[in-house]
């Protein structure tokens, strides 16, 4: 399998950014106070176990799933619970979160924190999935989605193909691509751990050509490992999007508003697997995670270790961005993460990185008319027609804007990314799912 | 203070005017060979185009919309070079300007500005004047290199001109005259050639196209289905009856079908959104460039090809509607 694929409908090349490519994995290190959201995932919020004046170690659980789709919250830290109750979070709503101020650093005993890679897998599949329950783990790429409920296949289903999702395809971001250069025997064991709890025998770790190191430290280590594989991909934007990755990875296609388990491939960030390893081996919950800190505001920007909870001012002053200078702070990556409007917004199970932005690109561009270049219906990777959607939003026509499948709209942002007139097509895709959804 | 947007926070860097600058670095090589062949009254018609589009835009921003003018995103630039490279060299500068208000304020502005705009402005300009002034819109001046000024210039027929008027003659005058004012295969890529300012280099034109490419500007598909639309259908003729009006390498290399089918059928507002409708709409121009070519009174028709093209764009693009993913595969 050397042959590079992508995906067949549209996609864009934006700059790559990935300055911090080489950068090892640093440690961030402890702040001084964490604040750990209930609500990291997609789903019900977590049931609060805690209260204030408790006394937490790292891997405490603070909050117990609520419901199937709903995931465990461990505390990152050890130390004395402040308070518990609504703070503003990254976008400025209230958010239910739990504040530990940090004494120490005290592991729960359960914990394995030897330095040794356990290869054995011992867990049954039941085992396992409860263990991936038991350590809260969900999407990492982004999605959210709780990882046990993604396990486990629902009746009448057959899964053949697990897709380890290494792509990376946001501009900027570097954290699973470090992920896979320094921990590649992990990524394979927790996929060979998946792939167990999922009763099939093939993994295939799909990663974007543009990221060798990743891509030979694999290699070096799947050969003695039976079932996974690497599959370079390619390089274009939005590969890294769950079903244009299976497309591209196997040639099947989700059926629309279906899921990828319809043909038969479960898809798994490489985040994720990593959290499994740790999970099912080594009995450790989904309490840190790789993050990027960059973008042109960051002076020294770098990769780092980081508790969850830990606020982003405390990584913004590790790459010494100077707070006058930055215009904008993106959780997530340039095409679709969010602008921040609280600099103290918590590291999150699902924060890929923090981007810095200098005030002085930070502005949106002024919108102009369409000239109907027909560039976004080219870079659409679902084979949408944005400007059609946008002008139908603008008119509140919902019946049309059905019509023209804007609940397939995957946001990936190639369509606003690549407007000439910098209409925010993307804006207007949201508005109509919104409406539409509303609506039914 | 912190700034907030909606994603994605990064933008292609080419936009509006940038496209437009790049159309016009594309169509530099034409006026370099405009210039070579037929001296400065080219550049005069040239610039005269130039700034009478973007005048007739800024005025009519200024005083009849009330809106900032608009003048900035270059359109109206491209516009006047592209009616200017439409006309011969002898126009005078008060007939292009009325080319140029037809242009902008009748197939532009008052359909809505840039992006509303059903027809090509260049062309209902170019067309306009065809109608309207048909002696000074069919007498070309023959080309003359490095005759700047234009000194003691003759006019005479274009290819597709002089192909029609053998056409209309016996066959035994065929022989004796006529077939000795064509220019042949190299003076046509060259340039050298009667024909009005911007259409004579084949070469030129290629280059404009090449940089369009490079620069993403346009896909190789409109002007590639429009070409291999006339030239397979000419070559049909041609091979049927030997009638050397429809050789195909002369059909390809004379007109304005090179300017046409790179410059103005890739135009974005007047053609359709998609590539499937794009191939449509290109191909439908190449079908009736050469039936208004071979059957029609006039010898050249890629501009009434264009704009009766124009006209289907809405149907063309409702029904070449992209297949959205997960819909099933055809």
């Amino acid at each position: 399998m050397s042959n590079k694929k992508t995906f067949t409908m549209g996609g864009i090349h934006p700059d790559k950014h990935k300055i911090t490519a080489e950068k090892p994995i640093e440690d961030a290190g402890l702040p001084e106070i964490v604040y750990i959201p209930v609500k990291q995932h997609i789903g019900s919020p977590a049931k609060i176990l805690v209260a204030k004046g408790d006394k937490v170690r790292v891997g405490t659980l603070l909050a117990d799933a609520d419901g199937i789709v709903s995931a465990d919250v461990h505390s990152s830290v050890s130390g004395e619970v402040l308070k518990v109750e609504e703070i503003e979070g990254e976008f400025g709503y209230l958010e239910q979160m739990i504040t530990i101020k940090v004494e120490g650093d005290e592991w729960e005993a359960s914990i394995d924190r030897s330095p040794d890679i356990i290869r054995e897998i011992n867990a049954s599949p039941e085992e396992i999935i409860a263990k991936i329950r038991e350590a809260g783990i969900v999407g990492m790429g982004g999605a959210g989605y709780p990882t046990p409920v993604k396990t486990t296949i629902p009746a009448g289903k057959k899964v053949d193909c697990l897709i380890v999702n290494g792509i990376e395809c946001e501009p900027y971001l570097t954290a699973d691509d470090r992920l896979m250069v320094e921990k590649a025997e992990q990524i394979i064991i927790g996929a060979k751990i998946l792939n167990k709890a999922l009763g099939i025998q093939n993994a295939v770790i799909a990663v974007d050509e543009n990221k060798p190191a990743a891509i030979e430290a694999l290699r070096n280590i799947t050969r003695s490992y039976v079932g996974v594989n690497v599959q370079v991909m390619k390089t274009k934007y939005p590969q890294g999007a769950e079903k244009q990755l299976i497309e591209a990875v196997t040639g099947r296609e989700v059926p629309s508003g279906k899921l990828p388990a319809d043909v038969g491939c479960i898809v798994q960030n490489v985040g994720t697997v990593n959290a499994v390893y740790e999970a099912v081996q080594k009995n450790k919950p989904l309490f840190e995670r790789v993050v990027t800190v960059s973008g042109d505001a960051a002076e020294t920007p770098s990769n780092f270790l980081v508790r969850i909870g830990t606020p982003a001012s405390f990584l913004i002053n590790k790459v010494h961005g100077s707070p006058d200078k930055i215009g904008k702070i993106i959780f997530g990556g340039p095409m679709m993460g969010t602008s921040a409007v609280n600099i103290n917004a918590p590291i999150t199970k699902l924060s890929s990185g923090i981007l810095l932005f200098k005030d002085d690109i930070s502005f949106k561009p002024e919108e102009t008319v369409c000239i109907r270049c027909g560039k976004c219906v080219e870079a659409c990777p679902v084979g949408l027609m944005p400007f059609a959607i946008a002008a139908q939003v603008r008119d509140g026509d919902y019946h049309e804007m059905k019509k023209l499948h804007v609940l397939d709209c995957i946001e990936c942002g190639s369509c606003a990314y690549i407007c000439p007139a910098r209409i925010p097509l993307l804006d207007y895709c949201k508005l109509g799912k919104y409406e539409l959804k509303k609506s039914k | 203070m912190l700034k907030i947007s909606t994603a994605p926070h990064i933008n292609s860097p080419q936009d509006t005017r940038s496209i437009m600058r790049d159309v016009i670095i594309a169509l530099m090589p034409a006026l370099a060979a405009a210039l070579l062949f037929f001296g400065l009254s080219a550049l005069v018609v040239v610039l005269t185009a130039v700034a009478g589009c973007v005048a007739f835009e800024y005025l009519v921003c200024r005083y009849i919309l009330k809106i900032p003018p608009t003048t900035g995103d270059l359109s109206a630039v491209v516009t006047g070079l592209l009616l200017a490279y439409n006309l011969p060299s002898n126009m005078p500068v008060w007939m292009v300007l009325v080319g140029c208000f037809v242009a902008v304020v009748i197939a532009k502005t008052a359909f809505g500005g840039l992006g509303k705009n059903v027809f090509n402005p260049a062309l209902v300009g170019r067309v306009f004047l065809f109608i309207s002034f048909p002696v000074q819109m069919t007498s070309w001046p023959k080309p003359d290199f490095l005759n700047f000024l234009n000194a003691d210039v003759e006019t005479g027929a274009t290819t597709l001109g002089i192909l029609k008027h053998i056409d209309a003659e016996s066959s035994a005058t065929k022989l004796a005259g006529g077939l000795s004012d064509l220019p042949d295969y190299g003076q046509m890529f060259i340039g050298y050639t009667g024909g009005c300012i911007g259409e004579v280099s084949a070469l030129a034109l290629l280059l404009g196209f090449a940089w369009l490419l490079w620069r993403r500007i346009i896909g190789w598909h409109i002007p590639f289905y429009y070409l291999a639309t006339v030239f397979i259908f000419t070559s049909v003729m041609w091979l049927h009856s030997g009638n050397i009006q429809v050789e195909p390498v002369t059909q390809l290399l004379s007109g304005g079908l090179l300017l046409g089918a790179i410059f103005m059928a890739t135009d974005y507002v007047t053609t359709p959104m998609t590539r499937k409708g794009q191939i449509v709409f290109a191909v439908g121009c190449g079908i009736l460039t050469v039936i208004i070519r071979r059957w029609s009174v006039y010898p050249e028709g890629v501009s009434f090809a264009i704009l009766i093209m124009n006209a289907f764009v809405p149907i063309i693009d409702y029904f070449t509607v992209p297949r959205v993913f997960g819909t099933g595969r055809k």
